[in-house]
């Protein structure tokens, strides 16, 4: 489904941002990806979605591949993959269902259809009663709820989604985070970057950790690099 | 609606002058190629009357018999490309050159002008290499001094002509270069303004062509408005042209058309080239 074969990526001005990291991610997995700030774990989710390209190695994602990709085979891409930030990222003069919408119309999705999907998973995220609300009316949880909505709406085999809960109270945490965990139930593979440490312990997920852009440590894969354990 | 067509209102709204600029700058490339068309069109059409009263005139010598001048006459007119060869005598001459003048023929008073045999060409045989063959043949006549053709005039208003072509190309690139830079400037806000709008249609999948659509679309939309606005601006110019100068004629249907697809290639070539170099970046 996903995977990482001897991947690596630096930038001009930074140098290298993740060293020699092989991965495979399977369909319908729950992937934590952990470790200490500019560890590379941004970068690595960037590769997934195809933002940025390996400098040496290669990514496969559901057959598209990091070496031979065109800009039209990264938007098809896209369109199986929902991808959330920690910032959102919702257009602030459109209502949640004009923004969960978008996504359907920008890939030309007929208008007959956008409506009920657009209901379908508004109500999946617990937000059917706003769908009129802009987004500056709503929380911060409810915002990434929306989000959330519309990473959904093109039901997609994997859900990226880069520290979702890095703006949110604990509250808020644990409800996008049940939320997630319903999603992958439906059969969606989540890969989560997140440095809250407590969601880790407390779940019994697979967990990935990073650190100067290598893997030091994967959960799915005792035998191989355990240096350390996150504490 | 389409959302391509509500985008551009958009950016309409949004940047109201700079589009309006950017349809005027148009316009005026437009404008400035359809005046001088406008003259080159009409010199051309004066070219082709001229050509049909084609006339090679040989003057004689003075002092050569009107019996000399008709036995040429009637050789000349056996030649097969001629169709009427007849011959004027200076006195003949004079009062030709005073009619035609009108209000100036006092300048000839006193004048003499030289004889001559006037030759006319069958339809068809007008052509310049023709002409210039039978005024060759004309020329071998003992009497005959000097053969003209019109060559001269004909040269003259060929390049007149080719002057108001190059002027008009020269001034039309140079405001069509301007208008591709101004609605580059004006895609480069829009691409800015919609910068997040567009980074979350890349994230959600949209291609881009899609991408793109609107930005072309308003380059477009912007260039057939400013050849609509030109066609008026030449038609208005033509119409006092022809109130108070001369008679002209105008651009046929198809010229007019093409020159609005030539707007909107601007439009579309200013917009193209800012919106590939801005999309980049967003
Ligand atoms: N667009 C970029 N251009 C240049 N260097 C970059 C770019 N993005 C990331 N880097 C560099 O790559 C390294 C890894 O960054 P990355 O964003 O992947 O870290 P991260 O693990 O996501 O950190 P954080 O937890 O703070 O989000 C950093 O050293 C950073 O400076
Ligand atoms: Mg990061």
């Amino acid at each position: 489904m996903i995977r990482f074969t001897r991947v690596s990526k630096s930038y001009p001005r930074t140098g290298t941002a993740v060293n020699d990291v092989s991965l495979q991610v399977n369909k319908g997995e729950f992937v934590f990806l952990t470790g200490a700030s500019g560890a590379g774990k941004s970068t690595l989710l960037k590769m997934i979605y195809m933002e940025e390209r390996p400098t040496t190695g290669e990514v496969r994602v559901a057959g598209t591949s990091s070496v031979t990709a065109k800009a039209n085979d990264v938007a098809k891409l896209r369109r199986k993959l929902g991808i959330v930030f920690q910032d959102f990222r919702l257009l602030e003069h459109r209502t949640i269902e004009q923004n969960v919408g978008f996504a359907l119309e920008v890939i030309g999705a007929p208008s007959t259809v956008i409506g009920g999907k657009v209901a379908r998973v508004l109500t999946q995220v617990g937000l059917a009663a706003k769908g009129r609300a802009l987004p500056r009316e709503l929380s911060g949880g409810e915002q990434q709820r929306a989000a959330i909505a519309r990473a959904l709406v093109n039901d997609p085999f994997a859900l990226i989604a880069d520290e979702p809960t890095g703006n949110l109270d604990d509250r808020a945490t644990r409800g996008i985070f049940q939320l997630l965990r319903e999603i992958n139930a439906q059969g969606t593979s989540v890969i989560m970057a997140t440095h809250n440490l407590e969601l880790i312990r407390r779940n019994e997920f697979r967990t990935i950790e990073m650190a100067r852009g290598q893997i030091v440590f994967d959960s799915a894969e005792p035998a191989s690099t355990a240096e350390r354990r996150t504490p | 609606m389409s959302r391509a067509l509500r985008d551009v209102l958009d950016d309409f709204r949004r940047t109201p002058l700079l589009s309006a600029l950017g349809v005027t700058t148009i316009a005026f490339s437009l404008f400035a190629l359809g005046l001088f068309g406008l003259v080159a069109l009409n010199i051309r059409q004066a070219l082709e009357k001229l050509e049909d009263r084609v006339e090679i005139r040989a003057f004689v010598a003075p002092g050569t018999t009107p019996e000399d001048m008709g036995q040429a006459a009637g050789d000349v007119a056996s030649f097969p490309e001629v169709q009427s060869a007849r011959i004027v005598t200076s006195e003949m001459a004079l009062k030709r050159a005073q009619s035609e003048l009108g209000e100036f023929r006092d300048v000839f008073e006193g004048a003499v002008l030289p004889g001559s045999i006037d030759v006319q060409l069958k339809p068809g045989r007008r052509d310049p290499a023709t002409v210039k063959s039978v005024a060759e043949r004309v020329k071998r006549f003992s009497f005959v001094d000097d053969v003209r053709y019109g060559e001269e005039w004909i040269e003259k208003l060929y390049r007149l002509r080719n002057i108001a072509g190059i002027a008009g190309l020269a001034l039309g690139f140079a405001f069509a270069i301007v208008s591709v830079i101004i609605i580059g400037a004006t895609i480069r806000m829009a691409v800015l303004a919609r910068s997040k709008e567009i980074s979350i249609m890349r994230l959600v999948g949209a291609t881009d062509s899609y991408i793109r659509r609107p930005f072309l679309l308003e380059g477009f939309a912007k260039g057939v408005l400013g050849g609509l606005l030109a066609l008026v601006l030449t038609w208005i110019a033509q119409t006092m042209i022809n109130r108070y100068v001369i008679e002209t004629i105008f651009f046929t249907a198809r010229v007019a058309l093409l020159g609005l697809l030539f707007g909107a290639l601007i439009g579309l070539i200013g917009s193209a080239v800012s919106v590939g170099r801005h999309l980049r970046r967003v």
